[in-house]
C-alpha cells in the first residue's frame, strides 16, 4: 500500500532494514523499485539505512525508510541531523508494543516519540496518522510533498495492524520525479556554481540560536497550515471521543452503536498528530461537554488533549497498553461510564 | 620581450579554499587534505565530486575543500556516500574519515558499504588517537600508548588490542584495493598520493570499493614535537600497522 504509493508518488530510494510488522513493504519495494530504476537497499542496521536517506536526500532523490519501533529508536539520530540540514524524507513506523523489544503486536506508544522528537535538539516532524489504507495511500503521497514543501522529514505513524491490513484502495496517478520542481540546495557536483556544503553543525553561539529560530519559523508555518482532522458526529455531541488511527476505527464503531441506543456521542480524529489539530478540539469543548480519549498506548496523546481543551471540560482517558486491541463494545462501555461519571472504566485525568 | 623570467611553479589546488585551517602543526591532515585536492585537479573530478567529511578532526573539512560537501553523523560517512552515489552514479564520490569515525563507531557502515563494493573512494586517516575530543584511545591506539583513557598506556588484556581494519576489510569480496601508507616523509607522501589516484581511478573505471589509509602523525596529543611526532610515526606505528598494498584486483597496474 505505502510501497505503490510511495513509487507513484515519485520515490525512487528505499533504505531498510527488517523489523516485524512492516516487512511487507520492504519486500513490495525490493521488486518495485527495480522495475522504475529506482534503488532499493536492505542495510546493515537502521542506523545505516537512515544516513543513506541522508545521502540520497542530499543529491536531491525522493526517498523514504521504514520501520517499526525499536528500529525507529535507532534512526533518530540521523532523523535530528535530516531537520539540522533541513532535508526532506519520509519515515514510516508501523508501531508495535513496547518498551524494549515488547511485542509485535500493534500499539501507538511511539506517539511521544514522534511528537516530540525522538532525537537530540529542537526540532519536529510533521506526523501524520491515517485510519486506513485508502488514506495510507493518500497520505503517503502527500508525506512527499510536504517533506519537499518544508525540506523537513515527515513521519507517517501507523500500527502492525495497518501494517497487515488489506483493504481496497484507488491510487493517484503516478507522477515522474524528474519532472518536479529543481532543488537549489542539493549536491550534484558544482559545474557552474560554487561548492555547496550541507551541514548542521553551527558552532557560534549566535549562528545556531538563529538556524533555530528558522527552523522554529517553519515549525509555525506547518502549524499554521498543515493541520489535518476529521470529526464524526460531534455537533449535539455530550461526549466527544478523541482517537487516532486504527483506535479511531474502533471508536467509531462505539459511537455507531452509542448512537443506535440514543447517547451523543461524537468521535474527533486528529489526522496530523504534530501539529496537532488543537483549535479544532478546543472548539468542541463547551457547554458541559466530556472528552473521552481513547489510545493504544497508557497515556501519551492524551497530554495534547488536555494541552488542547485546558481547563474547558473534563478530560478522561481509556490507555490500552501492551497490544491487546479493544472492540467497539469495550469503548462503547467506557464513553458510557464518562457519561455516568461512574469512574468504572477508564480515568479521569487531573488538569 | 623574451619569456617571462617568473614561472609559477607551486600553487593552491582549485579543490582548496583559500582558508587557513584549524589544525594543529604537524598534524597530517593537512597534506591529506592537499594531496586528495591536487588529485582531484589533475583527474579534473572537482566539478563532479561530492564529498562526505565525518565527525572527528576532519569536521570541518567542506570549509577547506572547494567542492560539494555534506556532513555526517559520527561514523555514517560511508552510508551516507552510498546514498549520495545511488542517486548521482556518474558523480565522483568520496569520504574523509578518522579511525574513531571509521573503524570503531563506524565499524559496521564501514564493512558493509565495502562488502557492497559501493564505488566510492574512502581516505581513512589513522592517528592511532581520538584527536578532537582531547586524546583519548581510538580502536587503532597501539599497545603502550598513553591516551586520556589508557592510563599506563594500552593494555591489551584491559582495553582490547588495536584493531587493523583495512585488513579486515581485504577480506571482504567486494572490495577492489587497498593500500596504506604514511604522511611521515616527502617520500612516503609521494606514494601515498600514487596510492590515492589509484583509489580515484578505481572509482572511475567503476571498479568498485576501495579505502587507502594514511598513518598520520597527531603530536599534540601524542605529546611529542612536530619532528618527533613524524619519526615515531614512521618507526613505531608503522611496526602494529606495516606499509604497502592489502589488496589489489583492480589490474590497473602500476600507478605514476
Amino acid at each position: 500500500m505505502v510501497g505503490e504509493a510511495a513509487v507513484r508518488a515519485g520515490c525512487r530510494y528505499y533504505f531498510g532494514y527488517p523489523i516485524t510488522p512492516q516487512n511487507e513493504l520492504p519486500e513490495y519495494l525490493s521488486a518495485r523499485l527495480l522495475e522504475v530504476g529506482g534503488t532499493f537497499i536492505q542495510a546493515e542496521s537502521e542506523i545505516a539505512s537512515i544516513n543513506m536517506v541522508i545521502g540520497a536526500s542530499v543529491s536531491g532523490g525522493r526517498v523514504m525508510t521504514s520501520s517499526s519501533s525499536p528500529g525507529i529508536s535507532l534512526k533518530q539520530e540521523g532523523i535530528s541531523y535530516l531537520c539540522g540540514q533541513e532535508l526532506p524524507a519520509v519515515i514510516v513506523n508501523m508501531m508495535r508494543g513496547g518498551p524494549g523489544l515488547g511485542n509485535i503486536a500493534p500499539s501507538q506508544a511511539d506517539y511521544f516519540q514522534a511528537t516530540r522528537g525522538g532525537g537530540h535538539g529542537d526540532y519536529r516532524l510533521l506526523v501524520l496518522a491515517p485510519a486506513s489504507n485508502q488514506e495510507l495511500a493518500e497520505l503517503t503521497f502527500d508525506a512527499f510533498d510536504l517533506a519537499d514543501k518544508y525540506r523537513n522529514p515527515v513521519m507517517i505513524l501507523g500500527d502492525g495492524l495497518m501494517g497487515q491490513m488489506m483493504e481496497p484502495v484507488v491510487f493517484r496517478d503516478p507522477i515522474d520525479p524528474r519532472e518536479l520542481p529543481p532543488k537549489d540546495y542539493i549536491l550534484d557536483g558544482c559545474k557552474g556554481r560554487e561548492p555547496r556544503a550541507v551541514f548542521s553543525m553551527l558552532l557560534d553561539p549566535p549562528t545556531l540560536y538563529s538556524h533555530n529560530l528558522k527552523l522554529l519559523k517553519k515549525y509555525e508555518d506547518m502549524s499554521a497550515r498543515e493541520v489535518r482532522y476529521d470529526t464524526y458526529q460531534v455537533d449535539d455531541a455530550e461526549l466527544v471521543l478523541v482517537a487516532y488511527g486504527t483506535a479511531s476505527r474502533i471508536a467509531k464503531g462505539a459511537v455507531n452503536r452509542l448512537r443506535r441506543e440514543g447517547l451523543k456521542v461524537g468521535l474527533f480524529r486528529p489526522v496530523t498528530l504534530w501539529p496537532y489539530p488543537k483549535e479544532a478540539l478546543r472548539s468542541l469543548a463547551r457547554g458541559g461537554v466530556k472528552v473521552g480519549v481513547f489510545e493504544l498506548s497508557v497515556g501519551q496523546m492524551v497530554e495534547d488533549v488536555v494541552m488542547s481543551v485546558g481547563g474547558r471540560c473534563e478530560v478522561y482517558l481509556q490507555g490500552i497498553p501492551g497490544g491487546p486491541i479493544p472492540t467497539p463494545a469495550d469503548v462503547a462501555e467506557f464513553a458510557v461510564s464518562v457519561l455516568k461519571g461512574d469512574g468504572l472504566v477508564g480515568r479521569k485525568v487531573e488538569i | 620581450m623574451s619569456q617571462a623570467a617568473v614561472r609559477r611553479i607551486f600553487s593552491r589546488p582549485e579543490s582548496l579554499k583559500p582558508a587557513m585551517t584549524h589544525y594543529c602543526p604537524g598534524c597530517g591532515h593537512s597534506v591529506a587534505h592537499r594531496l586528495v585536492a591536487e588529485l582531484l585537479d589533475e583527474l579534473g573530478l572537482r566539478e563532479r565530486t561530492i564529498g562526505v567529511a565525518p565527525v572527528g578532526c576532519a569536521v570541518l573539512a567542506y570549509n577547506y575543500f572547494n567542492f560539494d560537501m555534506v556532513e555526517a553523523p559520527h561514523g555514517r560517512a560511508l552510508a551516507v556516500a552510498t546514498g549520495i552515489k545511488r542517486v548521482h552514479p556518474d558523480k565522483f564520490v568520496l569520504t574523509y574519515q578518522g579511525d574513531g569515525d571509521l573503524a570503531a563507531i563506524g565499524t559496521a557502515e564501514t564493512i558493509h558499504a565495502a562488502n557492497r563494493g559501493e564505488k566510492i573512494s574512502t581516505i581513512f586517516i589513522n592517528n592511532a588517537i581520538y584527536g578532537m575530543t582531547g586524546g583519548q584511545m581510538a580502536p587503532t591506539t597501539t599497545v603502550g600508548l598513553v591516551a586520556t583513557t589508557t592510563p599506563g598506556g594500552r593494555d591489551p588484556d584491559r582495553d582490547g588490542a588495536p584493531i587493523d581494519i583495512s585488513q579486515m576489510l581485504a577480506v571482504c569480496q567486494r572490495t577492489v584495493y587497498i593500500e596504506r601508507c604514511a604522511l611521515t616523509s616527502p617520500k612516503n607522501i609521494q606514494k601515498a598520493k600514487r596510492a590515492i589516484k589509484k583509489s580515484f581511478l578505481v572509482q572511475l573505471n567503476n571498479l568498485g570499493f576501495s579505502l587507502v589509509e594514511l598513518l598520520s602523525p597527531c603530536p599534540t596529543n601524542w605529546k611529542m614535537s612536530p619532528s618527533d611526532a613524524w619519526r615515531w610515526a614512521e618507526s613505531i606505528l608503522t611496526k602494529t600497522y606495516p606499509l604497502g598494498v592489502i589488496k589489489d584486483t583492480s589490474g590497473l597496474g602500476e600507478v605514476r
